[in-house]
């Protein structure tokens, strides 16, 4: 139940709790507690939404920053990512595998306001050793939608 | 002037789904739950498939029967699935759509007043396509007490010597019912005991909840008296590529051939080139709807229980069946009023066979939203009704 739950949830998080037992088939007070569990445990840490900035007013700038690292003993990387999340600047942060160590993706309301975050927050940590900043242009799908279509369904109302 | 037209056609009567289609796309607000196609789109994958072919100028027919690599998938396919081997060279045809398979099996088999039991409510090609290779039509009104599946009973009552083919719509439009396994062998019985042939239209197969589709052709002795329809419209969303197929033995095949190399020549080469790809790497794609599907049928069952509609719980295809004689109308008057009133678009059971009066066809190819939007307004139609 709790991954039909999580799946349903992470698609769409305005279903209420009688909609997800009504669609797997559990009594909604389960449903209702399990997600109550979920969120206690942190399984389910926030809600949010998609927003596609750019059909609005407002500027923003979005900025995916890599960062090399020299790992500090007997910390490794975790104390380093706890200090780069804790800007909150910072809004996603990610060890990788490859070229780099970390990805960190940073919004801004202009250019310089994210450059000069990283040059005046990021780059001077000790633990640093490069820093790579590449902005977003455009946005063509985030978590699983599509930004730029609007698709119109094209089927006939009624067909046998 | 001479009647330019052929009486038997004039005298076919036309769907009774059209009038609602008029009214629809005539009322911009109206939610519909009318539609017999998926509302996904096409995998992407097999779409980009199509596209390649285009790209690497693959436009030319393919030959009468279709690409053997296809025919070659389809037959592994339906050997892994669903336990039925056939020779993909002699006996796998492919189609326009699943449609085709119907009319041209119908005509391979019937001769004038050959009798063709079809089980009703059920989609609404069968009859026409009956009588226009000169058959007979013999309907069965299956009942709801039965969940609307073909009893041993009802069918040999149906049965005369002229009886030559039983058509199996299983899993069914417009019920959503399915054949058991059990089920299937008691019907393979008299199948067997009459001398009789099977037309199974399987285009639903892969849309089965908590259940697995049996096809009769995987029981003993059926393989030679089955022709399977089937095809990738439903399964692989994918019904404007105007693809299907039909497993027959060979006998059969071949004459189904010949009528599809004459009037047809060969299903659309691009659909056949991004098919392959749809039944080679397809699975987790079906199964990704099927779940979406069994959501949102469990969530119109919870409903129609707390409207106190009564409704037999369907394991197959996208559609729900829920009886409304309780309000005492006829389907075409609840489907009429429900749509001036409430501007909700189902489909009155009529539409499917007579025996579908007193119920409504609701398809669920639609999102949780829009299931909810409309249910919400059947709601307000029916307390409207004090």
């Amino acid at each position: 139940m709790r991954t039909k739950i999580l799946n349903l949830i992470e698609e769409d998080c305005k279903l209420t709790a009688k909609d997800i037992a009504a669609m797997i088939g559990e009594e909604e007070a389960a449903v209702a507690a399990e997600i109550t569990a979920l969120e206690k445990e942190k399984v389910i840490c926030g809600y949010t939404s998609i927003i596609d900035w750019d059909k609005t007013e407002n500027e923003f700038v979005t900025a995916l920053i890599e960062l090399k690292v020299t790992p500090q003993r007997g910390e490794g990387f975790d104390k380093i990512a706890e200090r780069i999340s804790n800007y909150p600047e910072v809004d996603t942060v990610y060890l990788m595998s490859g070229a780099y160590d970390f990805a960190v993706i940073i919004k801004g309301k202009t250019m310089k306001e994210v450059s000069l975050f990283v040059s005046g927050k990021l780059a001077p940590m000790e633990a640093v050793v490069g820093t790579a900043t590449h902005f977003v242009l455009k946005k063509y799908k985030e978590h699983g939608v599509k930004l730029t279509n609007n698709n119109k369904v094209e089927r006939l109302a009624v067909m046998p | 002037m001479r009647n330019p037209l052929s009486e038997k056609v004039v005298k076919i009567k036309p769907s009774g789904i059209r009038k609602f289609f008029d009214v629809v796309s005539e009322m911009p607000d109206a939610i519909s739950l009318g539609v017999g196609e998926p509302d996904f789109d096409t995998p992407w994958h097999v779409r980009d498939e199509g596209i390649y072919a285009l790209e690497k100028g693959k436009t030319f027919y393919t030959s009468n029967a279709g690409l053997m690599e296809l025919r070659e998938e389809i037959c592994k396919y339906y050997t892994r699935k669903f336990n039925a081997t056939y020779d993909p060279a002699k006996e796998c045809l492919i189609t326009v759509g699943g449609s085709e398979g119907i009319d041209i099996g119908l005509r391979a088999m019937l001769d004038p007043g050959d009798e063709v039991i079809i089980p009703e409510p059920c989609y609404v090609s069968y009859l026409p396509c009956v009588e226009l290779a000169d058959g007979v039509p013999v309907r069965i009104p299956l009942k709801a007490e039965n969940e609307f599946r073909l009893t041993p009973e009802e069918l040999e009552a149906a049965i005369t010597d002229k009886t030559k083919v039983v058509i199996l719509p299983f899993p069914n439009n417009p019920t959503g019912a399915i054949m058991e396994r059990e089920d299937l062998e008691k019907i393979a019985k008299i199948i067997i005991a009459h001398d009789l042939y099977v037309m199974s239209d399987e285009i639903y197969a892969e849309l089965t909840y908590g259940k697995k589709h049996v096809s009769i052709a995987s029981l003993p002795g059926m393989r030679d008296r089955t022709i399977v329809i089937n095809g990738f419209s439903k399964a692989y969303a994918m019904t404007g590529w105007r693809l299907g197929y039909a497993l027959a033995p060979e006998v059969i095949c071949e004459q189904m051939t010949k009528i599809h190399q004459f009037a047809i020549m060969c299903a659309p080469t691009n659909s056949q080139y991004a098919a392959i790809d749809a039944v080679r790497d397809g699975d987790k794609d079906i199964e990704v709807m099927v779940r979406a599907y069994d959501q949102r049928r469990n969530f119109l069952m919870q409903t129609f229980k707390e409207m106190n509609i009564e409704c037999f719980e369907p394991f197959g295809a996208f559609y729900v069946f829920p009886c409304i004689k309780q309000f005492g109308m006829t389907s075409d008057e609840f489907a009429t009023r429900l749509l001036m009133e409430e501007k909700v678009a189902v489909v009155p059971g009529t539409a499917f066979g007579d025996c579908g009066e007193g119920f409504l066809r609701i398809s669920y190819a639609y999102s949780i939203e829009e299931l909810k939007e409309a249910l919400g307004r059947i709601k307000h139609f029916i307390d409207n009704l004090g």
